[in-house]
Formats: structure tokens, C-alpha cells, sequence
């Protein structure tokens, strides 16, 4: 189906760029710079370690930095806060395949979510199997042949090309799911379905989604979905009723929520893969905002040399101003010190 | 409505009826034990399709760890790898890996240990059946690995390296759907069992729907069984187990029930009423009891996941567990051990790990 999309949005791309870059582009105007230092090679890798595509990072509540990223294999390595590699997680573990998201719950359980294999895992802090989610395709039933026509219907246990992992202040699981299906299903904390939103069919209507590719959960139980072939985040309540979207903000790729009494939202207009003539000036940038939707300010810019962002595919924003970014185009995670956000600014919703 | 619908609707009623789980069973109390196996820091459980004790407490995991490697640049497509099989001592502690880079591992189905502590490996993809001596070596191989994978897979044939091989009735002409030919080419086996003459027994399986009968020299004796719903015929064969007089219990997981043969396979009797028979154990000594579980399908645990404790004649003494996620729920058990009839180990798809039960 994916493949199709793809060739859809080629066809698009060739007979129509301008509306496709119009929706790229975000429509918000005039909000102001956030001043950023970068960290200058964060992550030390011992030798003859390197990683791959890092499109999934997230920090533990003692810092220590968790990267999911597809290498010769799907690998999940661990640093310190200083970002000094401390191990590897999950070394040829069975629900590990083609990563896409790794998320810390408030236990600092860590999450892995991988659209190869199917499956959502929730590791304990020292790295053993807790819990899974979704069912690996069983390999005696041979290569999965491209599926063509409509996507079959989606099931309450296995997903299609999951893609994030976030829980309410109850431990609720909630996933978004993903590239095939197009959904966001809830979980209680036992792993028992509760709820969907969306179906395998993508739409356009409120919860409804076309690629929901991000998912987080603020602390008053609202899901945030980054709707990404709709060009738009979409805000659900607890029950995944929808309760707005917000189309001004350029792609959607991915959200990120920071902890706390105080909650701030980022969102990424993260530039396309391939990096189409025109498209760093029109994508790339991190939106910081309130929970009410509020726009602070935004930061950062694509480029292939650091600190540019090459296809940004995950944020971990623990501390909202610290951001770890991964990167899907140049195989690195970076993290910035970002300006913090004037008090009185903040108060003056 | 005419009369032929309302006979129709009464036959589906009533083919429908036997499929549901018995709930008259009483409940078992019984306990998980926390962390029963205890990994290494780089060794993980992926499915796990056997578990199995030998005489001395010793437990062996045969779990599907990671998915064949499909080799390019090659003449046909070659799959490699796929399963692991561990050991751990009586405790739980990882003793070691057995069989690393073997050629037959590539997605686990079972693992059995014979009276004499010889392992038995049984695997769904390759089509084959190992025997490991208690050395660990290689003793015995039923069945052959499909050279190369068929890509993409036969029409309508489940396994893309075992699905329509040479042993797979109904894809071609000659025996009926299932039934197999008369030698040790398996299409997706599930289980091995031994009577007491040593004569080796392979639930063949998912593939076909047979039970064939083999000496203990690995000379093929006769196969029974074929796809359907008659005594005697199977939806699929998940699971077998043999009894000190040489009877041959087979989970026919798909027909809802447990069909029981003599040694010949002629069929006896059958126990109906049992959900998705899918994981099977028969206890040794004078009062052996048969553990039987009702898997539930690894795309739901909503439904099903008990498992039951009989007489051999079919006699209920209880039920225990229900599928989940937690301790003392179960994930799709595809393996039981009950080499002590109060303690069992029980593998599971769906949840990647074993369980160490105590049944009170």
C-alpha cells in the first residue's frame, strides 16, 4: 500500500509540486526564532560501532539516551546522559526488524515500536521482554507479498507497519498504526484493547488519519497524532473522540510532549526524504507550543552538515530546553540547548 | 424459509455447538513463578513454540528467535536461520545453546525429550525432525530441508520452504489432501512422541494433516489421517502424545477436539468439547492425566486460553488460566511440559516466554 502511496505522491509531486509544497509549507506566519545552541558530536560510539538511520531517541529520567535505529540490523543502544555509550538492548531479539520509535515510560520501562516486525515491546529499565504487543508475521508462510487493493480490515491485536507508543497518566497504552492500517488504538495497562480511532482505511475527516506517524499523550490524557499524509496533527481525547486538528503547522511528522506541571508541545515540519530542489526552504523546522496550541516560537533548519536536520524522525524533549533530535538522512542523533521560553511569554496566553 | 435451509441452519447449529470450550470444568488454583528462566544479557526468547524437561530437571527451549535469512545474489532463494534452541539447568539459569548454525532451525514447532533424555527437535519450515543424543550431538534426522524457497510462495500452499513439499498430498495428484506419502517427507510437522517400543510417532501437522509412524530406526512404518472432519481425519494435527499402552492422543486443534488411536492408528474415540486443542502433555506413572490447552489464536486474547487436566478416557478434573498478558494468563500455549503433574512448564507464542506453574 505504501509503495502505492509513494507512487501516488510521485505522480502528485510530478503534475501538481505546487500544491504539495503549499501543503508542506506551514501556513503560520511571523513566529518568532528560538535561539539554539547545538551540542557538537553528542553521541561517542566505541570503535567500529556506528549507527544507522536513528529515527527513534528517548531519555530515561536519569538521562541516559536510548537509540533505535536500523544498522545491519535493527539495534537499540543505550548512553549515558553525557552520551558516552553505556550497552546494546535487545541484541538479536525476534521483535526487532525495521525500527521506528523507542519511547521511556514514567517507570523507565523502554518501548519499542517496529514496523518490520509488527510489534510494540515494553523492555524493564535493565532490558528484559516485559510485554508484547502485535504479532510478528510468521516466516513459515514465506516472503509477505506486497498486498495490493484495500488494506484488510484492521484487528483489535496486530497492527500494519505500527509507528509510536505513548500512555496516559494511568498507564493506558495508546499506538499509532501505522503505514497500512490507519489508526490509534488504546490498550489498558494489561495490554487489553479498549478502543480505536480511524480503521485501515486513511480519511481525512476528524479521527480519521492518513499515516498517523507520531503519538504522545499529554497529563491530562489527550492524544496527540502526528497525521502526516494529511498535513496535520490531530488532537483526541482520552476515549479517542477527536477534539480538534491543527493544519498550520506543515507536515506532522512527529510530536513531543515534556513532562511536568508546565507542558510544552513540539511539533516537527520535518523536510521530505530525498531532498527535493526547494525543500529546505520551505520545511525543516521544530514548532514549540502550549497545550492550548499557543505558538511560542520555532528553531532549526534542514541541511546535511550539523547542526542541520536531515528528515528529523523523532524528538525527546524530557527537558524542553534540551532537544534530542534522530535523523532518518544522516544516521545521527543531535541534541540543542535551546533558549528557554521567558516565563512571562509563557503566562501571557 | 424453506425446509432445506432449516435443515441447513440445524446442521451448522450443530457443527457449530462442539467448537465452544467446556466451562462446566472446576477451576484449578495455581501460581506463575516469577522470572522461572533467567537469560543472559544478549540471549532473548522470541516465540516460544517448545519447552521441554529431561530426567534431571535440565529444560530446553526451542523459540523462534529472528526470521530466515533469504540469501540474494543466489541461484534459487536459500533461507537460513530463524530458531534457537537453549538449555537451562533445573533452576532456570542459562546452561547453553544447542545447535547453533543448524542447518534444519528455521522456525520452530516443538521439542520433546524421550524416556532415554535424547532431545527431539521438530521444526515447521525446514520439515524436519532432530534428534539430539544427550551429548548434544546429532543422532537421528527424519525429513529434509526444501533446498530453496519458493518465492513467492505455491498457491494455496502454506509454507513457502515447506509448503507443497514433495510429501504434500492435494497439491498434485495421487493421495488425498493431508494424507502424505509413505515416507519422511513432512509438510509443516508440529510433534514427535515415542510409544514404549521406541517406535517414533510425527504429528505432520499444519502442512499435511497426518500422523506417520516410524521404528525406532527411523524406518517408516505407516501414516494415518487426512484432511477433513471424520473420525480419524484431521483439520491439522498440533500436537500428539502417546500412552504406556502405545495409544496415540493427536490435538486436532482445527476440529475441536482430541482424537484418540491405537497404535496401528486405528481410531478409538475422540474428546470433544475443548476449544482449539493446540498444546498437549500426558503425565507418566499409574494414574497418568492429560493436560490439553485450548489456545487462543495469537491475533485475540479476548477468547479462549485455558487449559484442561483429564483422565486419559477423557474424564474432566479441572481447568486453569485464561489468555493475556500477565503472569498466569497465557499467550497462544503452543508446548507443555508435565514431566511432574503438578508443575508444568508452558511455552507461549504469543507472550515470548515460559511459564513455571504450580498447580495446587
Amino acid at each position: 500500500m505504501t509503495r502505492y502511496r509513494a507512487a501516488a505522491c510521485a505522480a502528485v509531486l510530478l503534475l501538481a509540486t505546487g500544491s504539495l509544497v503549499a501543503q508542506q509549507k506551514a501556513t503560520i506566519t511571523g513566529v518568532p526564532d528560538i535561539p539554539f545552541t547545538p551540542v557538537p558530536n553528542f553521541l561517542k560510539l566505541p570503535p567500529n560501532e556506528n549507527l544507522g538511520e536513528s529515527v527513534a531517541v528517548a531519555t530515561n529520567s536519569k538521562g541516559n539516551i536510548y537509540v533505535y535505529h536500523r544498522r545491519d540490523t535493527t539495534r537499540l543502544f543505550e548512553f549515558d546522559r553525557n552520551g558516552n555509550f553505556l550497552r546494546e538492548i535487545g541484541k538479536g531479539y525476534y521483535g526487532f526488524e525495521f525500527a521506528h520509535s523507542v519511547r521511556v515510560d514514567k517507570e523507565d520501562n523502554i518501548w519499542t515500536v517496529d514496523e518490520g516486525t509488527n510489534m510494540v515491546t515494553k523492555f524493564s529499565p535493565e532490558g528484559k521482554v516485559l510485554m508484547v504487543l502485535g504479532r510478528r508475521p510468521p516466516a513459515v508462510n514465506g516472503p509477505v507479498i506486497f498486498p495490493v487493493g484495500p488494506n484488510p480490515p484492521a484487528q483489535k491485536y496486530q497492527f500494519c507497519r505500527p509507528t509510536d507508543v505513548g500512555w496516559d497518566p494511568q498507564g493506558n497504552i495508546f499506538v499509532s498504526d501505522g503505514y497500512c492500517n490507519n489508526r490509534v488504538v488504546k490498550y489498558d495497562k494489561t495490554g487489553r484493547f479498549v478502543a480505536q480511532a480511524g480503521s485501515e482505511k486513511a480519511g481525512k475527516g476528524l479521527g480519521e488519519f492518513n499515516l498517523p506517524h507520531g503519538l504522545q499523550v499529554d497529563e491530562r490524557g489527550q492524544v496527540w497524532v502526528a497525521d502526516r499524509t494529511n498535513f496535520r496533527y490531530q488532537v483526541l481525547d482520552n476515549n479517542l473522540k477527536p477534539i480538534k486538528e491543527i493544519t498550520n503547522l506543515g507536515v506532522g511528522w512527529t510530536v513531543c510532549i515534556s513532562p511536568g506541571p508546565h507542558q510544552y508541545v513540539f511539533h516537527s515540519n520535518s523536510n521530505p526524504n530525498g531532498n527535493t530542489p526547494g525543500s529546505w526552504d520551505i520545511t525543516g523546522e521544530i514548532y514549540k507550543t502550549e497545550l492550548d496550541g499557543t505558538v511560542i516560537g520555532k528553531f532549526g533548519k534542514p541541511g546535511k552538515v550539523a547542526p542541520g536536520f536531515q528528515v528529523v524522525h523523532m524528538m525527546d524533549c524530557r527537558n524542553p530546553n534540551e532537544i534530542i533530535l534522530g535523523e532518518i538522512e544522516s544516521w545521527r542523533v543531535q541534541k540543542f540547548i535551546l533558549q528557554a521560553t521567558p516565563a512571562s511569554r509563557s503566562a501571557a496566553r | 424459509m424453506k425446509p432445506f435451509a432449516y435443515i441447513l441452519l440445524a446442521i451448522v447449529v450443530l457443527a457449530v455447538a462442539p467448537a465452544g470450550a467446556q466451562n462446566t470444568a472446576p477451576q484449578i488454583n495455581f501460581d506463575s513463578a516469577a522470572n522461572a528462566l533467567t537469560l543472559p544479557d544478549d540471549v532473548y526468547l522470541g516465540e516460544v513454540a517448545g519447552v521441554a524437561t529431561n530426567s534431571r530437571g535440565d529444560i530446553f527451549v526451542y523459540t523462534r528467535t529472528g526470521h530466515p535469512y533469504l540469501s540474494l545474489g543466489t541461484a534459487r532463494p536459500f533461507a537460513h536461520n530463524g530458531s534457537r534452541l537453549f538449555q537451562f539447568d533445573r533452576t532456570g539459569k542459562f546452561t547453553r545453546e544447542l545447535g547453533q548454525g543448524m542447518y534444519g532451525f528455521l522456525f520452530a514447532a516443538q521439542v520433546r525429550v524421550d524416556p532415554q533424555d535424547n532431545l527431539w527437535v521438530v521444526d515447521q519450515m525446514s520439515g524436519m525432525v532432530i534428534k539430539f543424543d544427550t551429548q548434544g550431538r546429532v543422532a537421528m534426522l527424519l525429513g529434509r530441508k526444501p533446498e530453496a524457497v519458493n518465492n513467492p510462495p505455491r498457491a494455496g500452499g502454506a509454507g513457502a520452504a515447506g509448503g507443497g513439499g514433495e510429501g504434500g498430498g492435494g497439491r498434485e495428484a495421487g493421495p488425498p489432501p493431508g494424507a502424505g506419502r509413505a515416507q519422511d517427507v513432512f509438510d509443516r510437522p508440529t510433534d514427535v512422541a515415542w510409544d514404549a517400543q521406541g517406535n517414533i510417532f510425527v504429528a505432520d501437522g499444519l502442512g499435511n494433516a497426518r500422523i506417520a509412524k516410524f521404528t525406532k530406526d527411523g524406518v517408516f512404518v505407516k501414516s494415518w489421517g487426512q484432511r477433513g472432519m471424520a473420525p480419524g481425519q484431521f483439520a491439522n494435527v498440533r500436537s500428539i502424545a502417546v500412552d504406556a499402552q502405545g495409544n496415540v492422543y493427536a490435538a486436532d486443534g482445527g476440529n475441536g477436539r482430541v482424537q484418540v488411536f491405537d497404535n496401528n492408528g486405528t481410531f478409538k474415540t475422540e474428546i470433544k468439547n475443548l476449544g482449539n486443542p493446540q498444546a498437549l502433555c500426558l503425565t507418566t506413572g499409574a494414574n497418568p492425566v492429560l493436560y490439553v490447552s485450548n489456545s487462543n489464536p495469537p491475533t485475540d486474547i479476548d477468547t479462549a486460553g485455558e487449559i484442561y487436566k483429564m483422565r486419559l478416557d477423557g474424564t474432566m478434573l479441572g481447568k486453569f488460566g485464561r489468555a493475556g498478558k500477565l503472569p498466569k494468563e497465557f499467550g497462544t500455549v503452543n508446548a507443555i511440559d508435565c514431566r511432574t503433574e503438578n508443575t508444568l512448564y508452558v511455552g507461549e507464542i504469543g507472550n515470548l516466554r515460559v511459564q513455571k506453574l504450580t498447580l495446587h
